[in-house]
């Protein structure tokens, strides 16, 4: 088996230096009634040329060929060849958790800097070196406000990606954490006039998302000084961060949960993506994950360990900010090596395109009779219209024409029905955006 | 070594009372133990506390060591030094490394806690287990 | 700096595996930024330009990214293709870390990751354009269950400690759905960090249950523990010493007489994999590292995947969405589960991971067991050839990693983290050092199937010269390494004084 680097004689050899006749042997400790007699009923071998086929057949029975106009949390975005020729050298892919920093000094650096461009980014003043992905994120960055003001309630906006939602009360549930929901305004933006001081007693976070699932931008500045005079903290989470190119950083909240897919990771069917969490300094010992810090040797050498490691469940264990160990370290410098391909210039024009497509593509769409705008607020590259039909009969129909349909609101938000998200990014050219258009239009003007 | 007007912990805490006041920290054997300190957790002035309960952390770079209080009493001062220097812990422990004041709540408490020769008898006998 | 590693005398053929690391002196890659480089360009607009400030408003817009790095795609590939050149990886050399399993991440397992209609798949799609993907996680899923012997599976979580968690969290529903979901689990003291730090999340009270004189469950304490309040027992098999729970088959009765679970940590699963199926010898929910024994590659820290599979009883309560396949053949996720825990992240799980774990097991098929076998040979081999040398603490069969002590070095001042570093002269990744915490100054050894018998030899030879070097000459191995491009970095100032970011 080309994986197995032994040959039958050293296989033997070995068996006769430990002292035994065969390997089975080696398995005594196993009581016999539960040791397998046949194999196990998997199947292969493959050869490697099979494992392509195998692969390939099941790339054909997904959507080559199709156009998407789905956003929802996981973006379509140019990405350069050149981050996969790096992430793909063996000294990245296949080495292990810098523990033993003397020689890993490469994945280290690269964690610092990827701690500063989400710094960067963020307008935070220092990040982690990666959560499991957005959503895990966002439910860390709030625990972690729970144990910074010690108290237990929560409100968190509606318009807050749903998926991400149901992962916080998944973790909330056993924790005794007391989460309510906030509702949206006509402008799509969380409804500032129910954060009252009655709501607000008690609370250690307010939590929203900008852009939030409905595309829309919400107004931090004035949802942080509203939290904070009520002594709780602003927790932010944002899904598209190529926004960030030219939106404004949420420098105003306290601690800020990202997913960082956006940035060269592929959409993969669901992941691996990857989180952040940036805050600010003073609350970096009850920030969960892994910290890069910078230090020197004895000779004054500049190098990289991972530090305030007691806040991690190696050591703290049942007090640790967290469970967390593995987390998704090569995605990290997945982000690192395409935000530094496209530095400061590039990121603001793919955020400019990304702005330009998507109000091209909704006032065609608006002009289609019975298409109507929902959302009054800002939006970056994703937006929300009615239309007069079921949005799930009109995405049947897009995808007998090759394109898969806008993001049916109504599957999370039954006030909603009728009204999709609908996502352009820079990677969706101008005729395929006027097909979609074309194709919508005429199937809206044919009988039901 | 160990100041004759202190008291001690099994758990290696020391305490200084002046009058109604006590004032509390590690020992030397403790920081020797942990190694170099790098963060040191009080809780905040104003917490009352009863003897053995927790009076914080003292963390290493790869251990955390929990710090009991000695007796019963309510926090009227934290180290401010420690925040900036909590290396103090290494190089003063029974000195300017001190972690809180105690408004002690029960005198009496301090008597049955050990005089500096049988503490040092105590960690002498430390040394032979290992 | 001089390279200081001893010419060692050995009968194994002259390889010398040691390289000093190029000593670029590359900064940051923020250290090499100046305005207007670009790295990456984008093809032009085909739409009307829009200005962000008439079109948000002024106060939604940022004046550019300060201190943002501009650099030209030569000093991106340059910059981190020296990076890379000052790490160790399994593609250089064997990594002895225990409970790590650090094997071979096969290359055609990246290659069909990557491929056009796999990677590029929206996890929002609908169903009809997505059975491919469905149905890799549908043959995964059935691959995984019939390695462990379980009934049904969670796909989702991204990592063993996830994994865990979303096992703790089924077996707090499962009992509060027969009227009490108790207080307790029950952790050995060998056990890793995340075991406790995920039953806490849980809402369960952690209770640590010593090991015996042999470093196992001792059954008769294991009785007396179990109470009402106790929902389960978290036990790694074999446990973090590389040993077999023996009493593996009492200890699943112990806890099933009282209503309460057996969860196994499968971090060890690579002793085990077409050997023995934990589902038949009483476990009841475990989570797989696929990181580990499935191949997937660390890449620094991560992605992993920590699927859990479950008996029959537990099956109502998993994470949605779940892998189904329907009457008619097609492959769907089915959230329409009333009584599941609900969901642990976003989307259906690690797909690209998941996806190389397949290509992994179709590699093998039947055949699996023999990469187990290789890995308890290999522990085995080591371990016979390094007792004479070092402490072993537990002289029990090892399986398919051995766990020594630094007892007899520890004399002459030297310790498991100062061997561990002079490992590193000798071309080695260290081994597992400080854990498990039984055992004090452990060092924790599993070479994987991975290693042939040269890079076997090479570490024992690699070894025995330390152990010698502890004798005659302490203080070369309690300043190493020598040979990489920093040397010992001082962490107390990295603690005391983090700095976190570059800053112009």
């Amino acid at each position: 088996m080309r994986y197995l680097p032994k040959s039958q004689s050293e296989r033997e050899e070995m068996l006769a230096s430990i002292g035994v006749q065969s390997v089975d042997e080696l398995f005594q400790s196993i009581p016999e009634k539960f040791r397998l007699k046949t194999p196990l009923p998997l199947p292969g071998p493959l050869s490697e040329m099979e494992i392509i086929q195998y692969f390939q057949a099941r790339a054909a029975e997904n959507s080559q060929g199709y156009t998407s106009f789905l956003g929802a949390g996981v973006y379509q975005h140019l990405r350069s060849v050149v981050t996969d020729a790096l992430v793909q050298r063996g000294e990245f892919l296949t080495s292990y958790t810098p523990y033993q920093a003397e020689f890993a000094q490469g994945t280290l650096t690269a964690i610092f800097e990827f701690q500063t461009l989400m710094s960067q980014l963020t307008g935070q003043e220092v990040a982690n070196a990666s959560m499991y992905d957005g959503s895990t994120a966002l439910t860390e960055a709030v625990l972690m406000a729970e144990r910074l003001t010690d108290r237990h309630k929560v409100l968190i906006a509606r318009s807050v990606h749903p998926e991400y939602r149901q992962v916080l009360a998944t973790y909330a549930k056993n924790l005794g954490l007391e989460i309510e929901e906030i509702g949206y305004t006509p402008s799509g933006q969380l409804d500032r006039s129910s954060l009252t001081a009655e709501k607000l007693a008690g609370v250690g976070a307010v939590v929203v998302q900008s852009p939030n699932f409905f595309g829309v931008l919400e107004e931090l500045p004035g949802l942080a000084d509203a939290a904070h005079a009520a002594g709780a903290l602003l927790v932010t989470c944002i899904t598209e961060p190529v926004s960030l190119g030219i939106v404004r950083p949420p420098a105003e909240a306290d601690i800020v949960a990202m997913e960082g897919q956006a940035f060269g990771v592929s959409p993969s069917y669901g992941g691996p993506y990857v989180g952040v969490i940036a805050t600010r300094e003073k609350f970096v010992r009850q920030m969960p994950g892994r910290l890069a810090g910078q230090t020197t040797d004895a000779a004054g050498r500049r190098g990289f360990v991972l530090t305030l490691a007691t806040r991690e469940q190696h050591i703290r264990r049942e007090k640790a900010t967290s469970n967390i160990c593995t987390n998704e370290a090569l995605y990290a410098l997945v982000a690192t090596i395409h935000l530094t391909l496209m530095g400061k210039e590039g990121l603001r024009e793919v955020a400019l395109q990304n702005l330009a497509k998507a109000r091209f593509a909704q006032a065609e769409l608006e002009k289609i009779p019975g298409v109507r705008r929902v959302f009054s607020g800002p939006t970056f590259n994703e937006f929300v219209l009615e239309f007069p039909r079921s949005v799930k009969m009109i995405n049947s129909a897009l995808l007998r024409v090759k394109i898969v349909g806008p993001f049916a609101l109504g599957t999370h938000y039954p006030e909603l029905t009728k009204r999709a998200l609908i996502c352009v990014t820079e990677t969706m050219p101008r005729t395929e955006i006027e097909r979609f258009v074309a194709a919508t239009k005429k199937i809206l003007e044919s009988p039901v | 070594m160990y100041p004759k007007d202190y008291r001690y912990t099994k758990e290696h805490e020391w305490i200084k009372v002046d009058g109604a006041i006590g004032t509390v920290g590690i020992t030397d054997y403790a920081q020797s133990e942990l190694g170099d300190v790098v963060f040191v957790e009080v809780p905040k002035v104003g917490t009352q506390l009863k003897g053995g309960q927790s009076l914080g952390t003292v963390e290493s770079v790869k251990a955390v060591s929990e710090i009991f209080t000695p007796v019963s009493g309510e926090v009227t001062e934290t180290n401010p030094a420690l925040h900036d220097a909590p290396e103090k812990i290494n190089s003063d422990p029974h000195g300017s490394a001190w972690l809180v004041k105690l408004r002690l709540a029960d005198p009496k408490e301090v008597s049955s806690l050990m005089d500096a020769a049988a503490y040092e008898a105590y960690i002498a006998d430390k040394a032979k287990e290992h | 700096m001089s390279s200081k590693f001893t010419e060692i005398e050995s009968s194994a053929p002259a390889i010398r595996k040691v390289r000093p690391h190029p000593n670029q002196n590359e900064g940051l890659i923020f250290e090499r930024s100046a305005a207007g480089k670009r790295g990456m360009e984008i093809p032009p607009l085909d739409v009307p330009a829009v200005d962000p400030v008439a079109a948000l408003g002024r106060e939604f817009v940022r004046d550019g990214i300060e201190g943002f790095p501009e650099v030209s795609e030569i000093e991106v590939i340059r910059h981190f293709t020296r990076l890379s050149t000052w790490n160790y990886a399994i593609d250089l050399g064997m990594y002895p870390l225990g409970s790590c399993t650090m094997k071979y991440n096969p290359r055609v397992n990246e290659f069909v990751a990557r491929l056009d209609g796999l990677a590029t798949e929206h996890p929002e799609q609908p169903g009809e354009i997505s059975q491919g993907c469905l149905r890799i996680l549908w043959d995964l899923q059935n691959c995984l269950l019939a390695v462990t012997g379980m009934d049904a599976a969670t796909l989702q979580p991204a990592a063993g400690a996830q994994g865990e968690l979303a096992g703790l969290l089924m077996i707090r529903a499962y009992l509060a759905s027969k009227g009490n979901p108790r207080k307790k689990v029950l952790i050995p003291d060998s056990a890793h960090g995340t075991n406790p730090a995920s039953v806490v999340i849980a809402g369960y009270e952690v209770q640590n249950i010593r090991s015996n004189a042999r470093g196992q469950i001792d059954t008769d304490h294991l009785r007396e523990f179990v109470t009402d309040d106790v929902a389960a027992l978290m036990l790694t098999n074999p446990s973090t010493l590389g040993v077999f729970e023996e009493r593996i088959a009492e200890i699943a009765e112990i806890l099933h007489s009282k209503g309460a679970l057996l969860y196994m940590d499968g971090a060890n699963m690579n002793a085990l994999a077409g050997v023995t199926r934990p589902g038949d010898f009483g476990v009841d929910v475990m989570h797989l590292n696929l990181h580990k024994t499935f191949s997937t590659p660390h890449g620094g820290g991560g992605p992993g995947s920590g699927p859990v599979m479950v008996k029959k009883i537990l099956e109502p309560f998993l994470p949605i969405p779940v892998v189904v396949k329907k009457e008619n053949g097609q492959f769907a996720l089915d959230q329409n589960r009333p009584q599941s825990i609900g969901r642990v992240r976003a989307y259906c799980g690690n797909f690209g991971v998941l996806l190389r774990a397949l290509a992994y097991t179709l590699a093998y098929g039947p055949g699996i067991r023999k990469a187990t076998e290789d890995a308890v040979l290999n522990a085995n081999y080591i371990r016979k050839n390094l007792e004479e040398y070092f402490d072993l603490p537990y002289n029990l069969p090892s399986m398919h990693e051995v766990v020594f002590s630094d007892a007899r070095q520890k004399r002459n001042g030297v310790n498991t983290m100062d061997m561990a570093k002079r490992l590193i002269d000798y071309g080695f990744h260290p081994y597992t050092t400080a854990f498990p915490l039984i055992v004090p100054g452990a060092m924790m050894i599993e070479p994987t199937e991975s290693e042939s018998k040269i890079e076997c030899d090479l570490f024992i030879d690699a070894m025995r010269s330390i152990a010698a070097e502890c004798d005659e000459n302490p203080d070369l191995v309690k300043t190493a390494p020598h040979s990489t491009r920093v040397g010992r970095l001082d962490e107390v100032a990295a603690a005391r004084k983090p700095i976190l970011r570059w800053k112009p």
